[in-house]
């Protein structure tokens, strides 16, 4: 895949080139490309003044930071307390099974991907899980299941 | 009349954006509001009649949605399903609110709202005629203590932060909300974020501050959106800025979202982080009141110390402290989760016990189970068994178990837990989550979490109780920071009062909660089983062995005891032990 490192500063433009900026400016740039290539953090390195490795070294401490590409839906799957104590595990199981991957695969189809994180903050719904800015809660295996197959149709039909 | 539509994130999840189109495809305008912390009874709408009556309607799904729709139109319909029960009216007005006084009550997202409230009231009037030596001296008065985990006196805080003089001195909102099974902070966020706002402002007065930072977590987005409405709002409204209320006094604040770090929630991890480095804790002192944000006097408070700020402000400090127990003033909020019956968010004057809030507002246990303990304080914090229940909620008291108030997750646990299950849960978070830093906390958690995993796997040894228990010694003095100190309390407090499950699962290969598969045996009733074959069908290592109408058996070596036979059953015929 050719990466189009121009469009990296439109992130700039936002988040700055000053060294406390290097967060916000990861965030943008993996909005941006889903993920962070080693070629966008050599870049980022280069216009921020930074050695790669420190950019490196921020990007593997944080754990919203990716440096492989993600299925068109990143599913968040909450393994907090009250998920773990409502069989998160059972969810992992049933996503797993159902898309045929694990944590951090993309799907064949390029659709899928999911990653374990800790409490979305809506525990009262445990177990519960994110695919973009939606919470689905209460997940049993049918509901788990249906909402996967919905989002594919939905996707198959654009 | 008004159509208000509960839209928190939980709200949300529940069924809540449904809800809300499906009133402005009938042509009505719903306003929204946040979460009010009856998360069970969601997706709630709450119709203000111009009579001044007001209707709460719960567990609104599509039908619900078309029976109000109706109602509102003057057509038959069935609204009373939908109708709060007097229960649940009840424990929403049992509850003394003061840091969610707003929350499910106004619009998160009008200024207006906020300020009908009284809101920025309480920052008008000290800007105008008090010092910040006073605002100091009322949230002493108050008793006020920090809200984030350690309970720290915050006007001890501002003070040290006023005390060092410099040319620029921040505001820190600490909305990283760390513990796993805890949304307080995001729901006040959600739900009132002026409140927030005010609090910094009004700690930026005391404390000689121009501006102030939230640090939020990076799984609130709705947090994140909400606040950025408000800071836009409050800036044009003159709350925010330059020469405020025709002072000099000027005060702004920007966001920063975090990047998923549980360390990044300790207040020195926070200020790496913002200032673009590894979130790794240092050494205190310097504290940050001293040197804190860019080397400048910094003042961290939690979201919830700030949002109980303005009520004290308004209603006076003698008024907070008037509630709660000698050692431990004002009320504090929970998030309630796990194996209970009215999971959401309540709250209640310090002092009250943990039963009152478990059985009374929470309404007790799922599926009428046996309450067994609840987890306070996350990772850093403990279990407390069901026999403590009447421990009263305050500091001191809730320390004395071995537990901590924490934030103010109460995660709740019935009989199918099991603790050295949970034990290892948290060992697995804080051996992840562990920057690194400390030898001790870096490679302890790690020999803890594996020693925790032979357990539960049935590989458990003699000593290896011991040796946790000498390996928590060692972490606890061995950490910097307080996320390695606090590690082995969920191992510690679930050896302390359950330590026969301990050695169920080491000596007998037991796991009492029939929760660790390694421990469990499958087997089938032969008067029960009918030969539908049902579990045969799901199993997935095609383990059960049995023609069709005959009784079936389980093939021990192949079981991988994922449990798919007991849930197919119908009969209940198969038997895990
Ligand atoms: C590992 C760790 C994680 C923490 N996470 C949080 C958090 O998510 N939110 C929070 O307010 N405080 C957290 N704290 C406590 C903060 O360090 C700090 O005490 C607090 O924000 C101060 O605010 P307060 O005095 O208003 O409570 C954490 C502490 C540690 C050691
Ligand atoms: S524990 Fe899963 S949402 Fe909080």
């Amino acid at each position: 895949m050719d990466i189009d490192l121009k469009a990296l500063d439109g992130v700039f433009a936002v988040a700055g080139r000053d060294e406390g900026a290097l967060i916000a400016v990861l965030q943008g740039a993996q909005d941006l490309y889903g993920y962070l290539p080693m070629e966008v953090l050599e870049r980022i390195a280069d216009e921020m003044g930074l050695a790669v490795a420190k950019v490196l070294g921020v990007t593997t401490f944080y754990a919203q930071f990716r440096t492989k590409p993600v299925g068109k839906n990143l599913i968040l799957l909450c393994q907090g307390t009250a998920c773990h104590v409502n069989d998160s595990a059972m969810v992992e199981e049933v996503i797993s099974e159902h898309l045929g991957i694990a944590e951090g695969d993309i799907t064949d189809d390029g659709l899928f991907s999911y990653n374990n994180v800790a409490c979305l903050g809506c525990c009262s719904l445990a177990p519960a899980m994110m695919i973009g800015d939606k919470v689905y809660g209460n997940l049993d295996r049918e509901k788990i299941e249906k909402i996967l197959d919905d989002i594919r149709e939905v996707a198959l039909c654009e | 009349m008004r159509i208000v539509v509960g839209r928190g994130s939980c709200g949300n999840a529940a069924g809540a954006s449904d809800v809300f189109a499906a009133f402005v495809a009938a042509g009505f305008a719903p306003a929204i509001t946040g979460c009010v912390g009856a998360c069970y009874l969601e997706p709630i709408v709450d119709i203000y009649y111009d009579s001044g009556a007001k209707k709460r309607f719960v567990r609104v799904d599509e039908k619900g949605t078309d029976e109000i729709i109706k109602h509102l139109k003057g057509e038959e319909n069935h609204v009373v399903d939908y109708t709060i029960g007097d229960n649940d009216a009840k424990i929403l007005l049992e509850q003394k609110r003061v840091a969610l006084v707003n929350c499910g009550v106004i619009n998160p997202e009008d200024i207006n709202e906020y300020i009908a409230k009284n809101g920025y009231e309480a920052i008008k009037a000290i800007v105008a005629g008090r010092t910040p030596e006073e605002v100091i001296e009322e949230v002493k008065v108050s008793g006020l203590a920090g809200r984030g985990g350690a309970g720290f006196p915050t006007w001890f805080k501002w003070n040290a932060a006023r005390q060092n003089a410099a040319d620029k001195k921040y505001i820190i909102c600490n909305a990283d909300e760390g513990d796993p099974g805890a949304f307080m902070d995001r729901a006040i966020i959600e739900g009132d974020p002026h409140a927030i706002i005010e609090g910094m402002m009004i700690a930026g007065f005391a404390i000689g501050s121009d501006e102030g930072i939230v640090y939020v977590r990076a799984e609130y987005p709705l947090a994140i959106t909400r606040l950025e409405i408000a800071l836009e709002q409050a800036r044009s409204g003159g709350y925010l800025g330059k020469n405020l209320f025709g002072t000099d006094w000027s005060f702004d604040i920007r966001i920063k979202a975090g990047a998923g770090a549980f360390v990044c929630g300790e207040e020195t991890a926070l200020i790496a982080s913002l200032e673009g480095e590894r979130g790794m804790p240092r050494l205190k002192p310097p504290f940050p009141a001293q040197k804190g944000y860019k080397g400048k006097p910094s003042n961290i408070n939690n979201v919830e110390t700030l949002a109980n700020v303005p009520w004290i402000l308004r209603n006076g400090g003698c008024a907070f402290a008037a509630m709660g127990t000698e050692n431990s003033k004002g009320t504090k909020v929970f998030a309630l989760a796990g194996k209970i019956n009215n999971g959401g968010l309540v709250e209640v004057p310090m002092g009250a016990t943990l039963n009152d809030v478990i059985f009374g507002l929470g309404g007790g246990i799922k599926d009428g189970k046996a309450f067994k303990a609840v987890q306070m304080g996350g990772p850093s914090g403990g279990c407390i068994p069901a026999e403590l229940g009447d421990t009263i909620i305050d500091y001191k008291s809730l320390a004395e178990t071995g537990a901590i108030m924490g934030s103010g997750g109460m995660v709740v646990m019935d009989e199918h837990t099991c603790m050295v299950g949970l034990a290892k849960f948290f060992l697995e978070f804080t051996c992840k989550e562990s920057c690194g830093k400390c030898t001790h906390c870096r490679i302890g958690t790690k020999r803890m979490l594996e020693i925790l995993e032979r357990i539960t796997n049935g590989e458990g040894r003699d000593g290896d109780i011991e040796l946790l228990e000498e390996l928590s010694g060692a972490i606890k003095e061995g950490s910097l920071c307080a996320l390695g100190q606090t590690a082995p309390n969920p191992v510690l407090t679930t050896l302390k009062y359950f330590r026969n499950e301990y050695i169920d699962h080491i000596k007998h290969k037991k796991c009492t909660a029939k929760s660790c598969r390694p421990l469990l045996t499958f087997s089938i009733k032969e008067d029960m089983c009918t030969g539908c074959n049902l579990c045969g069908k799901h199993c997935p290592v095609s383990g059960i062995k049995g023609d069709l109408w005959h009784v079936h058996s389980v093939e021990n070596s192949s079981c991988i005891a994922c449990g798919k036979c007991t849930h197919s059953c119908p009969f209940g015929a198969i038997v895990v032990e």
